[in-house]
């Protein structure tokens, strides 16, 4: 089972770096809620792997999660909800202000233009 | 008065002038003195005791771990510059109430002032060298705002970035040097440090250490080769000048190499190199200002050279020395205040500081005549003037001292002080004597008492120590030069007259040669014109504008505003120094036992893996993937809660509900979809990045899932002790609210602030010409027109009761099974996000009874006081405290502090999603949304004859 997981948290990961790669700020902000995911999990995992043991007290049981963290990433989760919606602010004043969802700075302010200018007017609808 | 409040006081004074300065600019000016007289007061309380030879300690424990204390003490010599500090602040705030034009703003400068002021003292009192550091880089800042205080004048600003980069590099290498310096001595403690002399010196890191900390003392001192930013520095008001760079912070060096003389002197490294520096610097120093026109630049040179002087004295590490440095820095800083406020007079009365536009001043203002008569013969070294029996210490000095060959440092001496007699004396005969002028930019007279008061205050010292030094200084030298060399002081005595001594003959031969000097000063000023000098300004802007472009070619790689590329480089930093790591650990054996295959595991991983791969694939279309991100989240939340983390498994759930919406309605006004752009490469090099940052993350959560804990963890003692000492069952919401309560008040502040700021980037939007566009922009015609399906206000009415009784239950059984704070208020945002989606946002809001940022702040407040609570039973910030209860017809139940905080836990979380939601939604409203009264498309009340009203958007031409 440990196999499923590692990999599917590299999934995650691989998919959320690649989306964190991109031009635009929608698919960032996505890459970023992957990336998120897997972080989440692979933090969550540092205490390894349990079926069944919920950190709930019961003399039934015969050991435990470990609840530590569980409590860093339960606060992880939120927090990350509040970036993510700073940076989804960001992202869409940013789009309302210049009509450019870019991610990178082009013209002047850029003294190199490796990533290449793109035109801001293709996808407007 | 505790020494930490002496400190303390000009920082706390600082605040008062911008306040004062609304009520005048006399008040501003009393305020400000006040605050320094204070301070001065609770300084010479302790002076018996200091003068007797004790030491006054004030110790306060900030982070003791890491040696860093708030400890201050007293002796002989931080009393003496203590002394100086805020006396000779005094003088300098009751001069520049009557210096600053009309045009100046009093208030910033007076902050300044008394911000450098507290620096300073901090500096002197220190007993620690850490906080001795922070004090150090607090004159270095603070006298950048005083220097550039004319923001106007370029050369202020020049002058102020001079100085910081200068002095702020010194700083630099000064903590280097003190860090070495602790770790040698094994404390950061002076009183410590100061006893470990044979440790310290013994040290093979007592070289780069000394040097090090020179590097510090000799930059703010402005000793060779750094001695050129102080007349630059000159372009400060000139309050400044006599304070800062003449009476204070040129002395912060000096008075390092002083305080850690007892531990660094005595050495061939610190002889070598401090003598040699500070008697090149002198002689550097001594020559240029007889050449300078502008009467600060004069005096600022002289200052050069008077600080070099002492450090020369510093440097021979003999006490006899040490006598003599200690007693020429009260003497140099009191003529040369006062002769600095002398030249910012002549300046004020006559616009000129010009000397070759001067002269004949001495009838025009006969009072300031006297005082730099006085001042300047003292700074000659003339008898009778306190100038003069300090300069006999040090010729006593230099002539039974060998520097190289034998009698070059005595002639080289004897050629300073010649050279310091001819400048003082030009600046009494080129500006006072001779005839008077006809074409002065303004005829000078004497000005009020408020510009002569304070030098001819200092000028009275002058005299005093002068005549009567025993009497007057006696106590102040032995006390200090006590706390310089460490113990006993050698045989000295401070009168006028020795008899006829090499020393005398020095001085006579200097003074000699200073009036010849001056006889000739018109051919040889004439031949030094002529003459080709390096000029340090140029030098330094040559290296810093190397800096700078070396600086931007780096940046222009790394920081080429390109987001995308940062991120690349963060991810291939990231992976190279994952793989070093890796390569350079030992790895546990993977001997752990794992978890067999389920089917259910089976089945998320095909789920989580197919949903990440098709919305990476198919990204380019965003509504499509944003539904796959809801899958792939809903698929984490379900394999939290199949590897036991129920808690976990309801907070992702929830939060994946409000990140989905957020998300939607971003994407309303976003572009639907993303433009292809990039080439092959371009993509390939993205593949190629994030595969290997998946592929170590597999590996490393894999390496981790195969072994065991190398070291027992802290878990075991949550889970054994959640019971006992919290009285939760639910461990994990014990450890948020409990055991981890400090950590999670951060974290709802944080949330709150995050909150916060998006409100803040709405309303800054809104406010702008975005607002309007969207407040204006049309229909869209093929959106559905029913907004508001009634089966959905309907639904959603039933169910805001049940919902929110939800969150309740959630809420209290938080402590005991999976649920709390954090669930809870997205369950119930969510329960009025319902609302606000079915019946319209201005229905929901109309019914809004709080702000959302009442209700963030309701909860930090709630939180605040659960901690502070604990305070009134003497525990710590946020201790807990549980009972359990019965009443009739109700289970036991809990009551605990740990439910209070988890309130303040959950309003800030419910406050938190919905202000930005709420944010959010604002955008989306048109101007005519306004007028909408009712939630439903159809009003369920309305009557038959009653006009059906238009759904918006299809029909345009009836709607307006």
């Amino acid at each position: 089972m440990e196999y499923l997981f590692a990999s599917a948290v590299g999934v995650l990961t691989a998919g959320g770096v690649y989306l964190l790669l991109r031009l635009r700020s929608f698919p960032v902000i996505l890459g970023l809620t992957l990336l998120t995911y897997a972080v989440n999990l692979f933090l969550f995992a540092s205490g390894r792997l349990t079926l069944n043991l919920p950190p709930v007290l019961d003399s039934g049981l015969s050991g435990y999660a470990d609840p530590l963290p569980q409590a860093l990433v339960l606060t992880a989760i939120v927090i990350s909800f509040g970036m993510t919606a700073v940076v989804v602010m960001m992202a869409l004043g940013a789009w309302l202000i210049t009509d450019d969802d870019g991610m990178n700075m082009t013209g002047e302010e850029a003294p190199d233009r490796a990533s290449g200018p793109h035109d801001a007017s293709e996808d407007r609808r | 008065m505790p020494l930490i409040l002496i400190a303390a006081l000009p920082f706390l004074g600082a605040l008062l002038p911008g306040v004062m300065i609304k009520a005048g600019r006399n008040a501003c000016a009393w305020t400000t003195a006040s605050v320094t007289l204070a301070a001065l007061v609770g300084l010479l309380v302790h002076a018996p005791k200091v003068l007797a030879g004790e030491v006054i300690h004030y110790r306060l424990d900030w982070m003791p771990v890491v040696g860093l204390n708030a400890n201050f003490f007293l002796d002989g010599l931080g009393f003496l510059f203590a002394l100086m500090i805020l006396g000779i602040g005094l003088l300098i705030i009751i001069y520049a109430r009557f210096y600053l034009g009309r045009q100046d703003p009093m208030g910033p400068f007076y902050t300044y002032l008394l911000l450098f002021q507290g620096a300073m003292v901090g500096i002197v009192l220190s007993d620690n060298v850490l906080l001795l550091l922070v004090f150090w880089e607090l004159t270095s800042l603070s006298s950048f705002l005083l220097i550039g205080y004319w923001k106007h004048l370029p050369e202020g600003r020049q002058g102020a970035r001079m100085a910081l980069a200068v002095t702020g590099t010194g700083g630099l290498a000064l903590i280097g040097g003190m860090i070495i310096l602790g770790q040698i001595a094994g404390s950061y403690d002076l009183s410590v440090i100061l006893t470990q002399k044979e440790a310290i010196q013994a040290s093979p890191l007592y070289l780069p250490a000394l040097i090090l900390i020179l590097i510090g003392a000799f930059t703010k001192s402005a000793q060779f080769p750094f001695h050129f930013w102080l007349p630059h520095a000159m372009a400060a008001p000139t309050p400044v000048s006599a304070y800062l760079h003449s009476a204070t912070m040129v002395k912060a060096g000096l008075f390092l190499m002083a305080r850690l003389w007892p531990v660094l002197a005595g050495t061939d490294a610190w002889f070598v190199i401090v003598a040699t520096t500070g008697l090149v610097t002198m002689v550097l120093g001594a020559t240029i200002a007889l050449f300078k026109d502008d009467l600060k630049a004069l005096l600022a040179f002289s200052t050069v050279s008077h600080l070099g002087l002492i450090t020369m004295l510093l440097g021979f590490g003999t006490p006899f020395a040490a006598v003599a440095a200690v007693f020429h820095i009260i003497n140099h800083a009191t003529f040369k205040a006062a002769l600095f406020m002398t030249a910012g007079i002549v300046d004020h009365e006559a616009h000129t500081r010009d000397i070759k536009r001067l002269g004949g001043l001495r009838h025009l203002m006969p009072i300031t005549f006297v005082i730099a008569l006085l001042a300047s013969l003292s700074m000659a070294g003339i008898p009778f003037l306190n100038g003069f029996l300090s300069k006999e210490m040090m010729l006593e000095e230099v002539a039974r001292t060998r520097l190289g060959i034998p009698l070059l440092l005595p002639l080289v001496v004897i050629v300073a002080a010649a050279l310091s007699a001819a400048y003082s004396f030009r600046y009494l005969g080129h500006v006072f004597f001779g005839d008077e002028r006809e074409d002065y930019p303004q005829t000078p007279h004497d000005p009020g008492f408020g510009l002569w008061g304070p030098p001819a205050f200092l000028v009275a010292l002058v005299v005093l120590i002068g005549l009567f030094p025993a009497a007057i200084a006696g106590p102040l030298v032995a006390a200090s030069a006590g706390a310089v060399t460490g113990g006993d002081l050698p045989y000295y005595s401070l009168k006028i007259w020795h008899g006829f001594t090499p020393a005398l003959l020095m001085s006579v031969l200097a003074v000699m040669g200073g009036l010849m000097l001056l006889l000739f000063h018109y051919p040889l000023d004439k031949r030094w014109i002529a003459t080709r000098r390096p000029e340090a300004k140029v030098i330094f802007d040559t290296v810093v504008a190397l800096c700078v472009q070396v600086s931007r070619r780096i940046t222009d790689v790394l920081h080429p505003g390109s987001m995308t590329r940062y991120t690349a480089i963060f991810a291939i930093t990231v992976l190279i120094a994952s793989a070093v790591a890796w390569n350079s650990s030992t790895l546990a054996a993977p001997g752990r036992e794992l978890l067999p295959v389920g089917m259910v595991g089976v089945i998320g991983w095909i789920l989580i893996v197919v949903s990440t791969g098709i919305l990476v694939v198919y990204h380019r279309n965003r509504l499509l993937s944003l539904i796959l991100l809801g899958v792939t989240g809903t698929i984490v939340s379900i394999s939290f809660i199949y590897f036991s983390a129920p808690d976990l498994a309801m907070t992702q759930i929830a939060v994946e509900v409000v990140s989905i919406i957020l998300l939607l309605l971003a994407l309303n006004f976003l572009p639907k979809s993303t433009p292809a752009e990039g080439g092959v490469e371009r993509h390939l090099r993205d593949v190629i990045i994030a595969g290997a940052m998946g592929i170590g993350a597999m590996i490393l959560t894999l390496a981790i899932q195969q072994s065991d804990f190398s070291q027992p963890t802290i878990s075991a003692y949550y889970l054994e002790n959640a019971k006992t000492l919290a009285g939760g069952y639910n461990v994990v919401n014990v450890i948020l609210v409990d055991f981890r309560g400090f950590d999670t008040y951060g974290e709802i502040i944080v949330l709150g602030i995050a909150a916060l700021v998006i409100y803040a980037l709405t309303e800054q939007l809104l406010g702008g010409r975005v607002g309007r566009k969207l407040a204006d922009r049309p229909h869209d015609p093929t959106l559905s027109g029913d907004l508001h399906p009634m089966m959905m206000v309907v639904a959603t009415r039933v169910m805001m009761p049940l919902a929110l009784m939800v969150g309740v239950f959630i809420f209290l059984r938080g402590h005991n099974a999976p649920g709390g704070g954090f669930v809870a208020g997205l369950v119930v945002a969510i329960a009025i996000l319902m609302q606000f989606m079915a019946s319209g946002y201005d229905w929901a809001i109309a019914r809004q009874r709080f702000t959302y940022h009442g209700i963030i702040g309701l909860g930090v407040i709630a939180a605040i006081l659960t901690g502070v609570a604990s305070w009134l039973f003497g525990a710590p910030f946020l201790t807990g405290a549980f009972a359990y209860y019965k009443l009739p017809l109700i289970e036991e139940f809990e009551l605990s502090s740990a439910m209070a905080f988890d309130l303040g836990v959950f309003l800030c979380v419910v406050g938190a999603v919905m202000l930005a939601l709420e944010s959010l939604s604002r955008l989306a409203r048109r101007k005519d949304d306004r007028t909408r009264t009712h939630p439903m498309d159809i009003d369920p009340s309305r009557t038959e004859d009653e006009p059906r009203p238009v759904p918006p958007g299809t029909a345009p031409a009836e709607a307006h």
